[in-house]
């Protein structure tokens, strides 16, 4: 309890800690017109993005739940992958696809109509949808999947007509899923950098957090950095509570349950749901196609510094997973054993901090003693497992609380000790959710761009660094190159930590 | 020698007291309705809940300050006996060694504990591959092995049927008296306490009444038995 309690206090005194520095070097309260424009585009883009990831995955949830069809459960695993796919990647894909040169506009300027470009408030909507959507779609599976089957079948057995099924079973599923849904949407797109710094950027389409990294890089005006750093806090913070208030749906949860299968009308009913899974079958996967076959011949001239970025990408990842799972596990156990608020609340606190928040703090609290860019990576490493923590400890609560429930009186009688139950007892019980957390924390740390934009010096770059770089100088072909080696690492780090899981996993 | 000395336990609304003794190797059983507190009394015998008021002495010793793992005591639960992811000898080593170190003879007294409750062989499955005849099996040898002087059950053979529950009452007989412990089984079953028990205490009404041979109680029923009989 003691390690708890004493991380759960680092964690808090991190957080705060840099929340406060902010304030305290805000030099003005006054908002410029500039800052004003970024709030607005921020609560903009992250509204609409929320508005429309959630409404489009109803029809979308509700044509996966009731439809089976050849690639079902490799579409629906597929739609996991968004939320560990490096940012760069997909503003790559969709580059590709709705760029200047891209597929899209050929056909546009074949059919004579102006062109459409991807920059701008829409662009960075559209690649909020494109990480959101799939996500929104699980958790309503998820809901529609924990609807009883008896009462599909009873509805049924009285005949009811379609609209009255869906009023009495199905609206109320919704309306209590999706106010959550659209608040952990909103909150996703609030911290919206990788994506408005590729595909926002000027005066008009700028995030808050984007604004924090020009205060920084560009302009060096520490005090105006501190005070957009500090109303993104609150306003993240706020939301966070709003959404702690709501219940939140869980993420991870939907299966491929088929129970009782659901009643799927024919009709013209069925032809909109083909066309609604087609739609978003081709919009999750284009993309992403897209930028990997565009990287593949890039492979052969790759620009100098790849190789070291990946080493650096791999041992900030590595480094970030394990500081997050061990911090995560020891959280989990202590408020598994029973009521801890404190510990929770540490644990969900980064949520209310962003990367470029808690870089902003960072980089002002260490200036005076050392230059940033020495401290890029452990930054970088120390940032990613703060961010990470709050999926992992959601993660692994349940399980833990389980086994303190099933064993711990067991434990107890047998009078194993602490080392003991802890080596052979608890992390063998643990260790397929803690494994898979942990490439998850790889994953997210190995794509992540965000604070490493602050403290990177000319040298030094990770590959999500790099592609961005590459991408601002139009080298797209190199940059799709190594954004598939970005993609095959991350992949391949998540995957071996998996299989880690399951091979110390017994049965 | 087990006392009781005027035991309390509390919680929310729900008390239960208790004051009597039961002598060394006894064969006791604890009956009356579900609620009225049979699983409190034996937590709190085995250190898992902790009485508002009273002792609970073993040969005059109070166990106030011992731990669950401290107390001489074994103590088998509903279900989640064995821990699912070690083999059943593993299960079973760590009656013998809580560091779960290995040595010859702690291999051989496992085999031999196996062969004595007719899972010869079977050490290296899970819990898993057993039934839940044999899962009980494989919990009543890891008490053999552990050997304490108490042996406490709560219930553990409730999701058997008939035949199979006779067969383990038997087992669980031979099994205390080569260990010579005191047996406590708690249950709602009135069956397994003429069976099993030679004393048997009736707990209803917020009481654990005192001993009463079990025969005699079962000839005689008192109200509290008797309500719950029907």
């Amino acid at each position: 309890m003691t390690v708890a309690r004493a991380l759960a206090l680092g964690i808090a005194a991190l957080i705060l800690g840099s929340a406060l520095l902010l304030a305290q070097r805000a030099e003005t309260w006054a908002l410029a017109p500039a800052d004003l424009g970024a709030l607005r585009f921020t609560l903009t883009q992250a509204g609409l993005s929320a508005a429309i990831s959630a409404l489009l995955a109803v029809p979308l949830a509700r044509a996966l739940h009731r439809r089976r069809f050849a690639g079902r459960g490799a579409l629906i695993s597929l739609m996991a992958a968004p939320f560990a796919l490096p940012f760069v990647v997909a503003v790559l894909g969709l580059l590709t696809i709705f760029g200047r040169s891209g597929p899209v506009n050929m056909i546009l300027a074949a059919l004579g109509l102006p062109a459409f470009s991807i920059y701008g408030l829409h662009g960075v909507v559209m690649a909020n949808v494109f990480f959101n959507l799939p996500l929104a779609t699980r958790i309503l599976l998820h809901g529609w999947q924990g609807i009883p089957a008896e009462r599909f079948r009873l509805a049924q057995s009285l005949s009811m007509p379609p609209a009255a099924q869906f009023r009495h079973l199905e609206l109320p599923m919704l309306l209590a899923q999706l106010p959550g849904i659209a608040l952990v949407v909103f909150l996703v797109c609030l911290t919206s950098f990788a994506i408005s710094l590729t595909l926002g950027g000027g005066p008009k389409a700028s995030t808050l957090e984007l604004s924090i990294y020009q205060a920084l890089r560009f302009d060096f005006d520490l005090g105006r950095a501190a005070l957009l750093a500090s109303l993104q806090f609150v306003l993240c913070a706020l939301v966070t509570l709003a959404a702690m208030r709501v219940s939140l749906p869980a993420g991870f949860g939907a299966g491929l349950d088929l129970r009782g299968a659901a009643p799927a009308p024919k009709g013209w009913r069925r032809g909109l749901d083909i066309v609604w899974i087609l739609l978003a079958a081709a919009y999750l996967l284009a993309p992403l196609l897209a930028a990997l076959i565009k990287g593949v011949p890039g492979l052969s001239d790759l620009p100098p510094g790849t190789l070291p970025a990946l080493a650096r990408s791999v041992a900030v990842a590595l480094g970030s997973a394990l500081l997050c799972a061990c911090t995560a596990l020891v959280l989990a156990l202590a408020a598994a054993r029973g009521p801890a608020r404190g510990v929770e609340l540490a644990a969900m606190l980064p949520l209310s901090a962003s990367g470029l928040v808690l870089g902003a703090g960072l980089f002002i609290a260490i200036r005076p003693f050392a230059p940033p860019e020495t401290l890029a990576l452990p930054i970088t490493l120390l940032v990613n497992a703060l961010l990470a923590l709050p999926f992992l400890f959601r993660l692994l609560l349940p399980p833990a609380r389980q086994i303190h429930q099933d064993y711990s009186r067991l434990t107890d009688s047998l009078g194993l000790s602490p080392t003991t139950r802890l080596r052979r007892i608890t992390l063998p019980l643990l260790a397929r959710p803690l494994f898979y957390g942990a490439g998850l924390a790889a994953a997210l740390s190995m794509g992540d761009l965000g604070v490493i934009t602050l403290f990177a010096g000319s040298q030094g770059a990770t590959l999500p660094l790099l592609v961005q770089q590459l991408i601002g100088a139009y080298r797209i072909e190199q940059a799709a190159a190594v954004a598939l080696i970005l993609v095959t690492a991350s992949f391949t780090l998540f995957t071996l930590l998996d299989r880690l899981g399951n091979r110390h996993a017994d049965p | 020698m087990l006392t009781l000395e005027a035991l309390r336990l509390t919680q929310d609304d729900f008390t239960l007291t208790a004051d009597w003794s039961a002598p060394e190797g006894a064969h006791l059983a604890l009956i009356g309705p579900s609620g009225a507190g049979k699983t409190s009394l034996l937590m709190a015998i085995a250190g898992f809940f902790t009485p508002s008021a009273g002792r609970i002495l073993w040969q005059g010793r109070d166990l106030a300050d011992l731990t669950p793992g401290e107390r001489p005591v074994t103590i088998l639960f509903q279900d989640q006996n064995l821990f699912p992811h070690l083999t059943i000898a593993q299960n079973l080593i760590l009656g013998l060694s809580p560091d779960m170190k290995v040595t010859d003879p702690i291999r051989a007294k496992v085999e031999a504990a196996l062969e004595r409750v007719g899972l010869g062989g079977m050490g290296a499955r899970k819990p898993a591959q057993l039934s839940g005849g044999q899962q009980g099996r494989a919990a009543l040898a890891r008490a053999l092995l552990r050997a304490r002087p108490m042996l406490l059950l709560d219930e553990p053979f409730a999701a058997l049927g008939p035949g199979l529950r006779a067969e383990m009452l038997d087992l669980l007989g031979e099994v205390a008296d080569e260990t010579g412990a005191l047996v406590i089984l708690v249950s709602h079953e009135p069956r397994d306490a003429q069976r099993f028990a030679v004393h048997t205490s009736v707990v209803a009404d917020g009481l654990a009444s005192a001993l009463v041979p079990t025969a005699e109680l079962f000839a005689n029923p008192p109200k509290a038995l008797s309500g719950y009989l029907g």
